[in-house]
């Protein structure tokens, strides 16, 4: 029932991920190649990076990538070249910029309300007295009289 | 001429009416989960003893009702009734048997069905084994439980029927995506939904017990088995289906942080703080109202989750039913469902007066940590699920969340979450010194710690992943023995036998956490230490990949029940000693009109290597793909161990004697 639409992929190009003919023969480059990948979004196929998708257009965006690299683009670059040309929704780690800040601020933010609420309550049960054990309130004491003297 | 009616004809008159009924048995469901959603409330609030005991009877009668109704649907699915429009889509009188049942839920439509069976299965299941809750209680559980199947059925009935015919039935089916044609996804589902549904338990307890305006320790030793349970089950189906994700799509990646994997892993995460924070209920009565909303949230997590994949609308690689009339559905039954509860809770909370004292540094507090922890990490996933609309929504910007972000964004909660569990764990309830608990962890702490300074020592020094995984995986494996051997008490005879007489809830805390940590550790040293390979291979020609030897015998076509497939043989040795002989297979489902790759893989205690076949080359060779991945199976080794960990503790003496808690509330009473 899962990654029912990967079908798609499929079935625009049974090939597969990176193939052998596109491996740069430089290690240092191909590294940087996959890296730069891994960050990518393969358009047709939803949520799958370039690294990973059987898609003729991934394939297309992975020879684009080394193309840059070869051509000796930084990194950033690279990654700039190809925003440029589809948008940031080809970004699977998305940038920082505009509202963004708050989808990474978000984790943080709530750990530390969770915790400052949590050390309130805390201190709130610390300091709370035991129920039971400490003395009886006027009402308890009259209600314990009457059964003592029953 | 009109022909007699044969036998043949008679059982097709059968198989025709058998369907029938499904659909009207349905129905008939339906009405008396209406029934039941409502009498027994009205009783249960004017006292009304006859109002009450409705409800345990139409439990049973709805899931008799929907389990024939589920019933006449596999009975359809296995006969092939090509009459049935669902059938059609979703079979081929060719398939596998088993992937004809399995074919049953692999649909929207029949997995609905399953979705309130195991809802109505849950129900009944309470109305039987409910017999030591106090009246009201149990009426009020039951038709709040009902409310969600009335919900549901009129789902199904009145969006997605799965008993709609064609006038005209085809000869044969369209056949299964052959995606779903796989022994770890025909089971993958009914976990899913036993998890997912098992929660909808839990948020029943907690409504009711907000308008019974009590919650004590009786409670929270009710809600926990079901949380627990519903916990157990979804470890498993998650742990199937990124199993299933690991060998079938060809590139062994085990989780992708899709929208629909997110759907069922928030569920999980809210499940494990519930479970976690209902202890404290139950031995402390305390975190009462926290207890409360973590039990609305969790299943409030299944509904988004079942909104996420129903609708669409969050498009993913997953998404099947890009239908906006069930997404509105779905949504209406999540906005009634949630709205109501938080309502409720707002209303009456208050009245949940905690009553344990404890301090700073405490079980208690350990456990506070723990939810926190818990709650911020499934809500990280959540605000990523849900960004991509928010930001096309609210700022017209179309973007994408994936996994770089979760691997950043998510792990850090994780990394915290272990490095506190060992002492957390063997905190004293009330009060502690964090001295005092940890001083037995010294030496398991610094073992960890050795073990990952060797690690970082003997990788190329490239990252600290590999390292932190070692660490928090053999911390939290050595601190849940070190836990365990705690409890035998101090004298030195006879430990080993008292550790094998420990309450099977301290065993199951144990290997539960120590789970946790070996899914940890192999998930970071899959993610770091994995290599590589990519290359065109010619016949008979070897090559090496981290030291193992990889030779390509041949190359064959041959031929399944409902596919073809080009099998390569691979024959792997190392150092001249042969292993294993490996078929990597790509094959192609003609029906489906769908190629699909089958990974060969070795799978052994410490390391898989991971053979894919790709195209034939123009040269002859052929492209091949191989991996080495250290500890790959750790990480579903790790799920199985928590699943079995949270089995032990269900089955602990306190849940098994059901009398144990009537006790504790005829003890309770004079304390007052």
């Amino acid at each position: 029932m899962k990654r029912l639409f990967l079908i798609l992929c499929l079935i625009a190009a049974p090939a597969f991920a990176v193939q052998p003919d596109e491996v740069l023969s430089d290690p240092a480059l191909e590294a940087r190649a996959r890296t730069i990948s891994k960050d990518l979004r393969c358009l047709v196929c939803r949520n799958e990076n370039i690294d990973d998708s059987n898609a003729e257009l991934a394939r297309d965006l992975r020879l684009m990538v080394r193309e840059r690299l070869v051509a000796g683009d930084s990194d950033e670059a690279v990654v700039r070249y190809v925003v440029d040309r589809y948008g940031e929704y080809v970004l699977l780690r998305p940038t920082t910029g505009g509202a963004n800040w708050l989808l990474w601020a978000a984790g943080p933010l709530m750990l530390l309300g969770g915790l400052g609420m949590g050390l309130v309550y805390l201190r709130k049960r610390q300091a709370a007295p035991e129920q039971g054990s400490a003395a009886l309130s006027d009402e308890e004491q009259a209600r314990l009289n009457d059964i003592l003297k029953e | 001429m009109l022909k007699p009616i044969g036998p043949r004809d008679a059982r097709l008159y059968n198989e025709v009416m058998i369907t029938e009924l499904g659909h009207f048995a349905l129905i008939l469901a339906f009405l008396v989960a209406c029934v039941q959603a409502v009498v027994p409330l009205i009783g249960a609030h004017k006292r009304w003893p006859g109002w009450m005991a409705v409800a345990e009877p139409a439990a049973t009668a709805q899931f008799l009702l929907t389990a024939f109704s589920f019933g006449a649907l596999t009975h359809a699915f296995v006969t092939s009734d090509f009459s049935l429009r669902l059938v059609v889509l979703n079979s081929h009188s060719l398939k596998p048997m088993l992937y004809k049942v399995s074919g049953v839920w692999g649909n929207h439509e029949g997995s609905m069905l399953l979705w309130v069976l195991i809802l109505t299965l849950f129900g009944a299941m309470a109305a039987w084994f409910g017999g030591n809750l106090p009246p009201s209680l149990r009426a009020r559980v039951l038709a709040v439980q009902s409310a969600i199947s009335v919900a549901f059925f009129a789902f199904i009935l009145f969006t997605s029927n799965p008993f709609l015919r064609l006038a005209v039935p085809p000869f044969d089916g369209e056949d299964l995506n052959p995606l779903l044609q796989d022994p770890g996804l025909a089971f993958h589902p009914p976990f899913l939904y036993l998890g997912y549904v098992g929660l909808s338990m839990a948020f029943s307890f907690a409504v009711a017990a907000l308008i019974e305006g009590r919650v004590d320790a009786a409670w929270a030793r009710w809600v926990r088995p079901w949380t627990l349970a519903a916990w157990v089950f979804l470890t498993i189906g998650i742990g199937l289906g990124s199993w299933w994700a690991y060998y079938e799509l060809g590139w062994g990646g085990f989780w992708f942080w899709d929208p629909v994997e997110n759907a069922s892993f928030m569920p999980w995460l809210i499940a494990a703080a519930l479970l976690h924070s209902a202890i404290v209920v139950e031995k402390r009565e305390a975190l009462k109202s926290w207890t409360i909303l973590l039990a609305i949230m969790a299943f409030g997590f299944s509904l988004i989750g079942t909104f996420i994949v129903r609708s669409g609308v969050i498009t993913s690689v997953h998404a099947f039913a890009n239908d906006p009339e069930r997404g509105v559905f779905i949504l209406m039954i999540l906005a009634v469902f949630m709205g109501g509860a938080l309502i409720l809770y707002a209303a009456r909370a208050s009245v949940m007066e905690a009553k344990g004292v404890f301090g700073l540094v405490s079980r208690e507090s350990a456990l506070v940590l723990n939810n926190i922890l818990l709650a911020v990490s499934a809500f990280v996933v959540f605000i990523g699920t849900i960004w991509p609309l928010v930001a096309e929504i609210a700022f017209d910007r179309k973007l994408s969340v994936g996994a770089p972000f979760f691997n950043m964004a998510f792990t850090p909660f994780m990394v915290l979450l272990g490095l506190v569990l060992p002492v957390g764990a063997m905190m004293p309830w009330k009060r502690g010194s964090i001295a005092r608990t940890a001083k037995p962890l010294i030496p398991v702490f610094v073992l960890a710690l050795a073990l990952a300074g060797l690690a970082w020592a003997m990788q190329s020094g490239r990252s600290l992943l590999g390292p932190v995984g070692l660490f928090l995986g053999s911390w939290l494996v050595f601190g849940a023995a070190v836990d365990l051997w705690s409890r035998t008490g101090r004298a030195g005879a006879g430990r080993l036998r008292r550790m094998t007489r420990l309450p099977r809830a301290d065993w199951g805390k144990a290997v539960a956490h120590g789970g946790l940590g070996i899914t940890m550790l192999g998930i970071a040293s899959m993610m770091a230490w994995e290599a590589e390979d990519i290359r065109v291979v010619q016949l008979g020609e070897s090559y090496e990949v981290s030291g193992y030897t990889l030779v390509l015998d041949q190359v064959a076509q041959v031929e399944g029940p409902n596919y073809f497939a080009t099998r390569g043989t691979v024959s792997l040795s190392k150092d001249g000693r042969p292993i294993a002989k490996l078929f990597p297979e790509k094959r192609n489902y003609p029906v489906a009109r769908m190629p699909t790759t089958e990974a060969a893989i070795d799978g052994r205690f410490l390391r898989d290597i991971y053979v894919v076949i790709g195209d034939p080359q123009a040269d002859g060779g052929w492209a091949v793909r191989t991996y080495f991945k250290p500890l790959a199976n750790w990480i579903w080794g790790g799920a199985i161990l928590m699943a079995l960990g949270g089995a032990l503790s269900l089955s602990d003496r306190r849940y098994r004697v059901a009398a144990g808690a009537r006790k504790a509330k005829v003890a309770g009473v004079p304390a007052e």
